[in-house]
């Protein structure tokens, strides 16, 4: 059965005529497959992104980094073809594939010509179901991904990141960064590998976005083919973490001229209801532009940063409100201070109406911006499937933004902020700070 | 009421939409009576417009000693006029939902904002206000200095990589201001000042040194209309001309380097080539060297170094190169190899000259520079989908002196590579005498004296 829903991407902007609409159809395959797609014939290709449910976070306890090894060789030999048969076939092809982990997703998008496409599902097709793990190119993967790690222990903004999750989470997967430690990479073996592929890609946890020169009456069959030989589930979610520890500050010492830091704390679900006022308020807060509390504070009126961000990270079952900032040794403690400033001024209820407005109009007219690209698009509609949005969410959103009033605004701040809750970590020799 | 010469770009702009696939249609140019270039691309499947201003004018134009100043300018240009001043434009361009951004190379310095595209005119008129009425504080420019400090700090310091390709692309240019990074170096860039500021802009920033690119839902008699009430108003620079920048001499011997830095974790050897960009009316030899590095690879076990270094050798844990054709007065070529542990950075350099002598003995497989090609045709098809990286292909090669003609002429000159050229411009261009090799490393590990 095929629903069709006509979807017009409206700026809030008086009078603005809109020409564009996004009409996305919800496919349901023979096979029971459901994907989200917006047929645009404009060009010769089709975009396809996949989203896998589970990501780093279902590798087992002695095992991290098997999965994101395990995604790092779906292109190094599939079916009949060994590494340099698969790639060769995909340049012949042109098709573009791109495979990567993340804590809660495995993440892979395609992008095929027209003129080829049977050929390139194909060859994407033996990628997710039949890889073959040679032992020449586990060995030569794995050397990379621990080549890697080598550089993030070396890596100031790797090592923030990397402490401030295993502070947040522990234990739990979350708590270790997708590509592992290099101990057990290093003991990764084929069956390991191949567990973690089959317990990371299912039909039953991926999430289907498509945009481009296909209709859906093609796309139904494409996708049984591409993705029935997988099985019909995976591995179960690990649950959610325990609940973070209370706020802080660490201090890791680095040589080097300027410090890093990696901060936050815990945030809400994007299915709260409260969830488009947080959104809102991290605008306000650390979101893009020069507009932004904290870049005003730090870069525009001291210059003490190049650039200093907040957002939301909605991983799975376990939301962040994260930011990061980058500053001199001498400078940092007075960069962590002015953040926590902020954060306490607006989770107690400092927001103006004129920063709300601001706000609004920036996301209301920014939102159709991001949907240039029909690899974008088709990463849209598989993360708002993943996230649990309903198909007219693109429709509603900028209502749900603009619906946003400042009593809201003041009352979410203070439920979901909390100054004594952020915990930072700070990677460098800053002057002046000491752990807590 | 002015003239303007309207030129219609390409034979292909006649055919329909549909049949765009591999052309450049719906683009069109045009010039003011005051200099101004511009160019329209049209593009109406979403009502957004991008609106870029490019400057042909860079880091490789800055006076001695002030390294820094064109991208210190870059940053001082958000302050504002006295029309808007203190950052009002930015705060106009975010309430009307658009976004902006600015970006500084050795030859051009662009602006560029994304908005809706009924709000082309408002973005015009103050893009335009600022070309000549900026305004800057004594205060703002010291922020400003701890801001570009702070940026250098973040993306040079902090990256022994990054250390490491400044001081490879110092060596390389005897004479050439690129090789002055565009940053610029610490210590002059904690020099810079208002006044530097402000005279590198009089100098330089006019409509007759400028470039309009408006990519998206627009029509070029709207684009052109908006921009004679805005950028038409616009005073000429009569001293405007283009900057004579110190030329390479000959290349006579071979530049080695060695940067060590406690925080490298793998070491990596790198070799840049002095080598030819892409010239106005002659793009052969840049189109035979870009289809040499795709060749050569960017890690992939099919690439020639991939294949031979890393698949078949076990030598390397990557190696690639990377040509970027475009520039005004000369491009590198640039060529990495990782080795895998327990090789050293002289074995994976010999075997790398090994493999480039086998490409320039044998030439390369005829299939594979057929299906280079083809990946080539096709990334053109998926680059349409982007209008920003479009506009942005038409600013860098317009900026860097490339006409409309050469712009359209690119993809006939990269398809018409034949193998013969490949190795033709191996032999002639990747020169050891012409290069700078570097070994970047951890300094060897000391051994502690036993006193504990």
């Amino acid at each position: 059965m095929i629903a069709r829903l006509v979807i017009a991407l409206g700026l809030l902007l008086a009078a603005l005529p809109v020409r564009a609409a996004l009409d996305i159809e919800e496919v349901t395959t023979p096979g029971g497959l459901t994907a989200w797609l917006v047929e645009d014939r404009s060009l010769p290709f089709v975009a396809i992104d996949l989203r896998f449910s589970g990501g780093s976070a279902i590798d087992p306890p002695d095992r991290p980094g098997a999965v994101n090894l395990m995604t790092a060789l779906l292109e190094e030999g599939a079916g009949t073809r060994d590494a340099s048969g698969f790639q060769a076939e995909a340049e012949a092809l042109a098709a573009r594939f791109q495979f990567r982990t993340r804590r809660d997703t495995v993440a892979i998008s395609a992008r095929m010509l027209t003129e080829n496409r049977a050929e390139s599902v194909a060859l994407l097709r033996d990628a997710l179901t039949v890889p073959r793990f040679d032992a020449d190119a586990v060995e030569r993967v794995r050397a990379q991904v621990l080549a890697g790690l080598a550089q993030d222990a070396q890596d100031p903004e790797a090592q923030a990141s990397d402490a401030f999750f295993a502070a947040m989470f522990g234990d739990h997967p979350y708590g270790h960064p997708p590509e592992g430690n290099a101990t057990a990479v290093a003991a990764l073996t084929a069956d390991d590998l191949r567990a973690a592929h089959a317990a990371a890609l299912s039909r039953g946890n991926v999430h289907i976005g498509v945009a481009g020169d296909i209709g859906a009456e093609e796309l139904a069959p494409l996708l049984d083919a591409l993705l029935g030989g997988l099985p019909a589930t995976g591995a179960p979610l690990p649950g959610p973490p325990p609940a973070p520890p209370p706020g802080g500050l660490a201090v890791m010492p680095f040589d080097t001229p300027q410090s890093v830091a990696v901060f936050g704390q815990a945030a809400i679900a994007e299915d709260d209801p409260d969830f488009i006022a947080t959104f809102v308020i991290n605008q306000i807060v650390g979101g893009s532009g020069f507009e932004s509390r904290l870049m005003s504070e730090l870069r525009e009126k001291r210059g003490l940063t190049y650039g200093v961000y907040s957002w939301l990270a909605p991983l799975d079952g376990a939301p962040l409100w994260m930011g990061q900032v980058a500053s001199s040794n001498a400078t940092m403690a007075q960069a962590v201070d002015l953040i926590r400033e902020q954060w306490a001024d607006v989770a107690g209820g400092g927001v103006s109406q004129a920063e709300l407005d601001a706000a609004k109009t920036y996301l209301t007219g920014a939102y159709p911006l991001r949907f240039d690209g029909k690899d974008r698009i088709a990463s849209i509609l598989s993360g708002m499937q993943q996230s649990g949005r309903p198909i007219d969410y693109v429709l509603d959103r900028n209502a749900m933004v603009a619906a946003v009033t400042l009593d809201d605004i003041r009352r979410v701040a203070g439920r979901v902020m909390d100054a004594e809750a952020l915990r930072f970590v700070v990677v460098g020799q800053p002057a002046d700070m000491v752990g807590q | 009421m002015s003239r303007l010469a309207l030129t219609l770009l390409l034979a292909a702009l006649a055919l329909p939409r549909a049949a765009l696939a591999l052309g450049d249609d719906g683009v069109t140019t045009l010039t003011l009576d005051n200099g101004l270039d511009v160019v329209v691309i049209e593009d109406h499947t979403a009502p957004a417009v991008t609106h870029m201003v490019w400057y042909r004018v860079g880091a490789a134009d800055e006076p001695p000693g002030q390294s820094g100043i064109a991208h210190f300018l870059e940053h001082l240009m958000f302050k504002g006029t006295e029309a808007m001043p203190d950052g009002a434009f930015s705060r106009l361009i975010a309430a009307n939902g658009g976004t902006e951004n600015a970006f500084t190379s050795w030859d051009y310095t662009a602006y560029f904002q994304t908005v809706a595209a009924d709000r082309l005119g408002l973005m015009m008129t103050h893009e335009a206000d600022r070309m000549a009425n900026l305004r800057l504080s004594p205060e703002d420019v010291e922020t400003e200095r701890g801001v570009i400090l702070e940026e250098r700090a973040q993306r040079t310091d902090s990256d022994p990589g990054a250390l490491f390709a400044e001081q490879l692309r110092a060596a390389l240019f005897l004479n050439h201001p690129y090789g002055v990074p565009i940053i610029g170096w610490r210590h002059e860039m904690a020099e810079l000042d208002r006044a530097a500021a402000l005279d590198f802009y009089r100098r330089h920033y006019a409509p007759n040194n400028a470039i309009l690119v408006v990519a998206g839902d627009v029509t070029p008699e709207t684009v052109r209309a908006l921009a004679e009430e805005t950028y038409g108003q616009m005073p000429v620079a009569p001293d405007v001309a283009p900057q004579l920048r110190p030329a390479e001499p000959p290349h006579r011997a071979e530049r080695r380097i060695v940067f060590e830095d406690a925080r490298v974790a793998r070491p990596y050897v790198a070799r840049s080539y002095l080598v030819p960009a892409r010239a106005p009316g002659d793009q052969g030899d840049a189109a035979a060297l870009l289809v040499l590095a795709e060749l050569l690879g960017r890690g992939g076990v099919t690439d020639r170094l991939g294949a031979a270094l890393q698949l078949r050798d076990g030598i390397a844990l990557y190696a690639g190169a990377r040509y970027n054709p475009t520039a005004r007065d000369a491009a590198t070529f640039d060529i990495f190899v990782m080795p895998n542990e327990g090789v050293t950075l002289a074995e994976a350099e010999a075997a790398l000259d090994r493999e480039l002598a086998a490409l320039v003995e044998a030439g390369p497989d005829p299939a594979r520079l057929s299906r280079i090609k083809a990946r080539l045709r096709a990334d053109r098809v998926y680059d349409l989908d982007r209008i920003q990286s479009r506009a942005r292909q038409f600013g860098v090669a317009l900026s860097t002196g490339l006409s409309p003609a050469d712009i359209a002429a690119w993809p006939a000159a990269i398809d018409a590579v034949t193998a013969e050229d490949v190795v033709d411009a191996a032999q002639r261009f990747l020169d050891r005498d012409a290069a700078v090799t570097g070994y970047l490393r951890a300094p060897a590990p000391q051994i502690a004296e036993a006193t504990q």
